[in-house]
This record gives C-alpha cells, structure tokens and sequence, in this order.
C-alpha cells in the first residue's frame, strides 16, 4: 500500500471514529457537572471508614486494591519482560564502548551538571520516601513516591558516576527490593483470608486521629509495599537500558 | 465552553492515531501511542470534575465539602505509571529490532520479514 493510501483510508476511518467519539461524549453531562454519585458518596464515608483523609489513596489501596494489585502486577511483568527482552543474547559481548574507540575519551559530565545533580540527589529521596509513607493523609502514594526515589538513583548516574549507581543499586538487591513490593501486597491481602475476613480488608488497626501518619491501616502499609515495588521496577528498568550502551554486537 | 475538554479528548486520541499511522520511527510511532493513551487521562479527569468543587482530600476541610470524584483520580494515576513501565517494554523491543535489522523503519521492518 502506498504511503497516500494508507492516509486515505486512515483519514476516512479517523472520520468516522472522531464522529462517533464525539456522538458519544456529546450525551456525557457537561464539564464540570459531575453527577455522582459514586464519586460522592465515597467522599462522604470514606475518612471515617479508612481513618484516611486523602480519599484518592483510600479508593486506590482500599476500596479498589484488588484492581491496583492487578496493575501493579502489569508493573511487575513490563519489568521483568524488559530484562528478558534486553538479555544478552548469543554473540553479544559486553564491551565497553570505550575500547572500540581508545583514542577517543568522553567527556566527563560538568561541574554544574554534577552540583546540581547531586544537590538534588537527597530532597528526591526524602520526599519520595515521604510520598510513600504519606499515601493516607496527602495527594501521594507508593506510585508517585516510588518514581521519585528512582529518580535520585537517576541523578547519581546524570552526575557522571555510572559506577556508583551501579553500586547503590546491585541487580540482586534491586529484584529483591521488587520481589518484596509486589508479593508483599499479595501477602497482605492473603492474610486477610487467615484472619477470616475478604481478601484485601483492612485488619490493622486504623489509628484514633483522621490522618495521622499512623492511621488507615494497610493502606499506609500498601502504599509503601507499592514504592518499593515501582522504585525497583524502574531501577530495574534504567539499568537495563543502560546496559545496552555497553553492548556491541559481535561481527558489526 | 463546556464541551472543550471532551473535544481534546477526541482531537489527542485522532492526532496520536494518526501519528502511529503515518510514523517512520519506532521510538516516534512509541511516543503517539503514549499520545493515545494521554487522551484517557484528559476524558478520565473531565468526567470526574464538578465547578468550585476541591480536591479529594479532607485534612483541612470539612467531610461534606463537594469534591470531585476520586474514583477517575485513581485511576489515572496508577494508568501513569504503569504506562511508563510499558513504554520502557516496548523500547526494549525497539533496541532489540534495531539490533537485528539494522532499522528502525516501520516499513523496512515490514519488507524485511517479507
């Protein structure tokens, strides 16, 4: 098919979607005039349920867990097929760019690059780790924080210090660290079922004060499990992009 | 006026479409998808928005505040970050295509497995 056609025809069918995209959105109610009531009464009831006032977490860790382990398990295998979709393959060896090219040195990263990185290096994990503990009280959670912490790891590698971020996150540790988010969020729901009640209640105590750190039970402990689980996936994930950088393949 | 966010919904998905259609890169015809996939945020975040109404968070409001709805809140933010852990997979398959064919032509890619 020529490349003229393939527009044609994705532009007629592109039509007939838009067409219909927009029948359909048109019989939504409008911007801004949600109708409940779903939404509602989950804000109504969901701070004296979960003892958590940010109620976002509260739907995500509680009252649609099962769905986000779901997801979090999409996390978990887009990790672990990128490790298996980057393996080293037959006839690929790990050299080191540099030795094709030793009259070549790269430049190192500089000084303002490396200041700021590092400067950035200790806020990124203090406030992803606090995103992840804070999941009951404020517009955070696992996810967000998880992200973050991976970043800090980032900077330590845009700082020029590839070694060291090698180091600061060994391969084991880091499937360990994933390993441990993601049964770990299965682990709690199991123990529901031991304790008698559905898969995924909340059996911890909830705390006496409305979002306190220590109130909302496993949703705080969830969100947390679900940190460690993204920062290691993404870890994962940036090592084994970057590893590719020093593979070259045999006979090219 | 009212009808504005609906109508990005469907303008990001139709210009992320045709993206995928007419690309001539992996990494680009990559980037429409996640495109596509930024226009369910946009309909997911419309959807649960009411005018005046807060946050869904109650640390310094009274319970029976009208909020918006935290169920779509949710789920676009988990969809986030999963979307990231997919893309990552799928440009794991484009440094491996580019590894064994040379090219990262969607075209070529095509002619190639005959």
């Amino acid at each position: 098919m020529t490349e003229r056609w393939r527009r044609g025809v994705f532009l007629a069918g592109a039509a007939v979607l838009a067409a219909f995209i927009l029948w359909g959105l048109a019989g939504l109610p409008g911007f801004g005039r949600y109708p409940g009531p779903y939404g509602d009464i989950i804000n109504r009831i969901a701070v004296a349920q979960t003892n958590a006032t940010g109620v976002v977490s509260a739907v995500n860790f509680e009252y649609r867990g099962f769905d986000t382990m779901g997801e979090e398990f999409i996390l978990f295998a887009a990790a672990a097929g990128v490790a298996t979709v980057l393996r080293h393959l037959r006839g690929e060896d790990k050299v080191s760019t540099r030795q094709e090219a030793l009259d070549r040195v790269a430049p190192p990263a500089s000084d303002a690059l490396r200041v700021v990185a590092l400067a950035f290096t200790g806020p990124a994990i203090v406030l992803g780790w606090w995103l992840a503990t804070h999941a009951q009280t404020s517009p955070s959670g696992g996810f967000q924080g998880g992200v973050l912490l991976t970043t800090a790891f980032v900077l330590v590698y845009l700082a020029g210090q590839v070694l060291l971020f090698r180091r600061a996150s060994p391969e084991d540790l880091t499937d360990i660290a994933e390993a441990v988010g993601a049964g770990g969020f299965a682990a709690v729901g199991v123990t529901a079922l031991f304790l008698g009640l559905p898969f995924l209640s909340n059996y911890l105590p909830l705390g006496a004060v409305a979002g306190a750190v220590s109130s909302s039970g496993t949703i705080a402990l969830i969100s947390f499990l679900v940190g460690i689980e993204v920062g290691a996936a993404f870890l994962l994930i940036i090592g084994e992009l970057m590893d590719q950088a020093l593979l070259v393949r045999e006979g090219r | 006026m009212s009808f504005l966010p609906f109508a990005v919904v469907a303008w990001v998905l139709i210009a992320g479409l045709y993206g995928i259609v007419t690309s001539r890169h992996l990494v680009h015809q990559i980037v429409c998808l996640i495109v596509v996939q930024s226009s369910t945020y946009v309909l997911l975040l419309a959807v649960g928005y009411r005018t005046g109404a807060v946050a869904p968070y109650f640390s310094d409001v009274p319970v029976h505040t009208p909020a918006v709805d935290p169920v779509v809140q949710a789920l676009a933010l988990t969809d986030v970050v999963v979307e990231a852990a997919v893309t990552a997979l799928l440009l794991a398959f484009a440094v491996q295509a580019h590894k064994r064919f040379g090219t990262l032509d969607p075209h070529e890619l095509v002619q190639i497995k005959g």
